[in-house]
């Protein structure tokens, strides 16, 4: 029905028009490094957007921390990142480190930390801040099921994230799915990583490894896992190099 | 100027609560002296009834039972007299503390302002009045003059004549200089004056001297002004007090308008912003505000008070108005004006530090942090959290070995976590699973131990840590290290203290 899919352009550019979007060209976008993730969502994900990023267990809070971060380096990597959590998370999932995140790549001189009292406070901030086209990206850390985190609270932030272009992640721990504006969701958790070999049967721990979902998406279809790891060197995520040791995991499709 | 009811009308104004249904019942300060509690102060009632200070608790109730009593607390005497200070700095720059119940204000070359000396002094007490607070002042050429004359009572045809007849414990001196004083027959001021100064000092100390030379303004007293003068200051009198604060606001920023255009002359930025509404009572409300770089951006200034505002747990009080609001600008630095870039690169720098300051006004300056490194071994130690206000800090963060994984993680627990080992653990290695948080994790790799002893020339000996990097059967990689060696202690106890990506 060619002459009702060129209606329906139609009437998508002019609801377009009318949620105030660039029609033409789209936004720009960011590559994970994974081929086929950007391969996937058509060259990567949306800058100047909101993405939420979901893990189900407060024990991957490392993870969530972790992917996060390797996403704001994907973003810029050497512009300020603000980082902004409330004390709950904090005594939750523990303090940032920023020698553990100069492990992954996040120069510790581009890290700047706000810490909030309660989730109002940490949703005005997290406003305020969307607006400033100084940041390189904007992480807000939410844990549990704050009920001021709606619909309307995320479509504010993904507005002020396109009016100033700064990237917004929205974590979101221990959390069920809510509604959202969101342009991308994932839910990330751990993953056994590549052992190195270190003389023993087992090998030691590898590369910061994840399995990720993407749970939810605003322009296309959704729904595909994958196995990334991070590469710090060239500051990208990538296929795990070799298998996991077998008998540990039942290897998931990588995609 | 001398504030002879201080520590009860500070009572009485700052904790009205207190007295909201035992009002007219006597009430004394007591402080704790050898043991005994001594009456410090007094209020007028108690003082009708005979009450007097230095008297202990148990003579004072005795002769009336239904006395209160509260505690002296020396530091909040001085803020409330900081604060009536700051509210005299309408008619001087010049005020000093005279704690712990005076204020000596220089009045010279200020009177006219107010129509001469005698409508200063009443428009003084007056104001104090309508706060509640009774004074007692003087007027005299030199301070210690005008000090005693304010807490000793005399009266004279001149004012030499007035300091000369006042009593020797005028003077100030400690009680034993003051009795030695009184029992050689020297009575008053007058007395003291009018022998050999020599002769004084060889007998009662060169204090004693000093101190009469200076009353009688022979010599000079040293004055330390509370406030020094502020680099840039900006004021506006109102003949019709200001009730609503939304005004005084607007006036604020026309009055940042004005600083700012001062500054640009001289090339300079303000770093802190002060403003003072001064209320028709005599009190002072102070507001100010921080930036992290120099500035003469009204707006960004203005927006920063307002967050501050916003940011009070009781709104500013205007009470029957102010009269006066004065901006301050005491912090400055150099800013030459900036050439913007056309790619909008300054633009965007100006605009984070505007966030920043947002964030720190509004939050407090120690929630909004910058890390830097520091050259400890102990982890928790290794990295300090500093204001992001301040400037950044010189960048010597280590920089990660080529193609190893992390070897930190990337949060710490601060304190570590105790971790339960659940089945023996071998000696040279960590549990092979442990609970944490009620979920028991079954170790699949391990790697270490990195061993980080605490630093030796601490006097307190802590035991070494053995740190390993474990890896559960989920992917989970978490620090957990034993807090000490097996020949250090008997029974060494397990911690998490971090997670990795």
């Amino acid at each position: 029905m060619p002459e009702s899919s060129a209606s329906l352009s139609r009437l998508r550019r002019r609801v377009a028009r009318i949620e105030g979007v660039r029609v033409s060209g789209g936004p720009a976008r960011f590559a994970t490094g994974h081929a086929a993730i950007d391969a996937w969502l058509g060259g990567g994900l949306a800058r100047g957007r909101l993405h939420e990023v979901m893990a189900d267990d407060s024990e991957d809070a490392g993870s969530l921390s972790g992917f996060a971060a390797m996403l704001a380096l994907r973003i810029h990597a050497r512009k300020p990142l603000l980082w902004l959590r409330t004390e709950a998370a904090e005594r939750r999932a523990g303090k940032l480190y920023a020698s553990g995140l100069g492990e992954i790549g996040l120069h510790g001189g581009d890290l700047i930390l706000g810490l909030l009292g309660d989730d109002a406070a940490l949703l005005k901030a997290a406003n305020d801040a969307a607006r400033c086209a100084g940041l390189g990206a904007l992480i807000v850390e939410s844990w549990g099921e704050p009920r001021l985190l709606d619909l309307t609270a995320t479509r504010r932030l993904m507005l002020a994230a396109e009016a100033s272009g700064v990237t917004v992640l929205l974590l979101r721990g221990e959390a069920h799915e809510s509604p959202s504006v969101a342009d991308t969701r994932w839910r990330v958790a751990s993953a056994p990583s590549a052992a190195l070999a270190d003389g023993t049967a087992q090998g030691a721990p590898g590369h910061p490894a994840f399995d990720i979902e993407l749970l939810r998406r605003r322009a296309g279809p959704a729904g595909r896992q994958w196995r990334v790891e991070w590469n710090r060197e060239q500051c990208s995520f990538q296929p795990p190099e070799r298998p996991a040791l077998p008998g540990l995991v039942l290897p998931v499709a990588a995609g | 100027m001398f504030f002879p009811w201080l520590p009860v009308e500070r009572l009485r104004l700052t904790r009205g609560h207190l007295f909201a249904d035992n009002a007219g019942v006597p009430f004394a300060i007591v402080e704790k002296v050898k043991g005994a509690l001594r009456l410090y102060a007094v209020d007028q009632e108690a003082a009708r009834l005979g009450i007097e200070r230095d008297m202990t608790l148990a003579d004072a109730r005795a002769r009336v039972p239904r006395l209160d009593a509260y505690e002296y607390t020396p530091h909040d005497d001085h803020l409330w007299l900081e604060r009536l200070a700051d509210g005299c700095a309408r008619y001087t720059p010049w005020v000093m503390l005279d704690a712990p119940d005076g204020l000596v204000l220089d009045v010279t070359g200020c009177t006219h302002l107010f129509g001469g000396e005698a409508q200063l002094c009443d428009d003084v007490t007056a104001r104090f009045e309508r706060l509640g607070v009774v004074t007692r002042h003087a007027l005299a050429a030199n301070p210690d003059a005008a000090r005693a004359l304010a807490r000793y009572h005399s009266v004279g045809a001149s004012e030499d004549e007035a300091v000369r007849r006042l009593p020797v414990a005028a003077l100030g001196l400690d009680e034993e200089a003051t009795t030695a004083l009184k029992r050689a027959g020297l009575k008053t001021i007058g007395d003291v004056a009018t022998r050999q100064l020599s002769a004084i000092a060889a007998r009662f100390g060169t204090d004693a001297a000093t101190q009469v030379r200076r009353i009688m303004g022979e010599a000079d007293s040293p004055l330390t002004p509370r406030l020094v003068r502020q680099p840039l200051s900006v004021e506006r009198r109102f003949a019709e007090p200001v009730a609503k604060t939304a005004f005084a606001l607007t006036i604020l920023g026309e009055l940042a308008g004005e600083a700012m255009a001062v500054l640009e002359q001289r090339h300079e930025g303000g770093r802190r912003f002060e403003a003072r509404f001064f209320r028709t009572d005599g009190l002072v409300q102070r507001l100010s505000v921080e930036t992290g770089q120099p500035s003469r951006d009204i707006d960004a200034v203005m927006r920063l008070f307002r967050e501050r505002i916003d940011a009070l747990s009781d709104p500013i009080d205007p009470g029957f108005g102010f009269d006066l609001i004065r901006l301050g600008i005491p912090v400055a630095e150099r800013l030459d004006a900036a050439q913007l870039k056309l790619e909008g690169g300054t633009v965007a720098e100006a605009e984070l530090t505007q966030l920043i300051d947002r964030l720190s006004t509004r939050l407090g300056r120690n929630r909004v942090r910058r890390f830097a490194p520091r050259d400890r071994h102990l982890p928790e130690q290794a990295e300090l959290m500093l204001p992001a206000m301040e400037p950044a800090p010189a960048d010597t963060w280590s920089t990660p070995e080529q193609g190893e994984p992390p070897l930190r993680p990337i949060h710490l627990f601060d304190p570590p976590q105790p971790i339960d080992p659940v089945v023996s653990v071998p000696p040279d290695g960590p549990p092979r699973q442990f609970r944490w948080r009620r979920t028991l994790h079954e170790i699949a790799r391990v790697e270490g131990p990195e061993r980080i002893a605490p630093p030796w020339w601490t006097s307190r000996q802590a035991p070494t840590r053995d740190y390993y990097r474990v890896e559960d059967r989920r992917g989970r990689r978490f620090w957990i290290f034993r807090r000490g060696l097996y020949d250090e202690i008997e029974k060494p106890e397990w911690f998490i203290h971090g997670v990795f990506a």
